[in-house]
């Protein structure tokens, strides 16, 4: 019971609360990422685009994770399958280096 | 089966064939299509470019885009002539209708939640007004 008691004491922290409202310290230094589609309202990625898209391709010809580009999961399936087809017609590598 | 749909075809074309030769043989595509019963709502040629990758052991080609709209059995017969013709390197179809539709969708429902979102702020903004009033009453 005690135990218990203590856990979800726990759970209803300073500390967690705290850390999750303000972050603080070098390390968790993180600024909130928005979606650039949501804002300029993307409903659809052309794969032609080959300038725009390489803008989500590093040198590496690899996909530019979201957890980098801060894009929303819905437009990165989007832009992954417009750069896979860029990938397939050759407007794209699939690896370079 | 009627049921019509839009694709969006585009090829490249070997760079050492002939720039006349090159218009011939977009020619012939279309001549295809057409003769499958498809119809070509737009074609692009997007120009000789370097590709991002060697295909065939060649570092550029002419691309050419259609747009195609059929029931797909001239999209079959278009790719299985392409399949054996060396001089496209390369082809790609992509059905075009169903992706615009799914963006006008998503363009509707932003639309709708934008609408919401206006109405929402006017009902609030009302309720704001209204209160006022009452207290005035009151008083």
């Amino acid at each position: 019971m005690s135990s218990n008691y203590e856990d979800r004491d726990r759970d209803f922290g300073f500390e967690r609360e705290y850390d999750r409202t303000m972050p603080r310290g070098p390390r968790r230094m993180m600024r909130r990422k928005i979606c650039r589609f949501c804002i300029e309202k993307v409903d659809l990625i052309d794969y032609k685009d080959v300038k725009f898209l390489q803008s989500y391709v590093p040198e590496r010809g690899k996909i530019l994770p979201r957890r980098i580009s801060g894009v929303c999961a819905a437009h990165q399936r989007m832009l992954a399958e417009a750069i896979k087809r860029a990938r397939n017609i050759a407007l794209l590598p699939y690896a370079a280096d | 089966m009627a049921e019509k749909r839009t694709y969006e075809v585009i090829f490249i074309i070997d760079p050492d064939v002939a720039e006349n030769e090159v218009m011939q043989l977009s020619e012939g595509v279309q001549k295809i299509i057409t003769s499958q019963g498809g119809s070509i709502t737009k074609t692009e040629m997007m120009g000789k470019r370097q590709l991002a990758y060697e295909i065939n052991h060649k570092r550029n080609g002419t691309y050419v885009l259609l747009e195609v709209e059929g029931s797909g059995a001239e999209i079959a017969e278009v790719e299985r002539r392409m399949r054996v013709n060396d001089q496209i390197l390369r082809y790609m179809t992509i059905r075009v209708d169903e992706m615009r539709r799914r963006a006008d969708k998503l363009k509707d429902r932003r639309a709708r939640k934008a609408a919401k979102k206006t109405a929402g702020g006017k009902a609030s903004k009302a309720e704001a007004q209204t209160e006022p009033e009452e207290e005035g009453s009151a008083a």
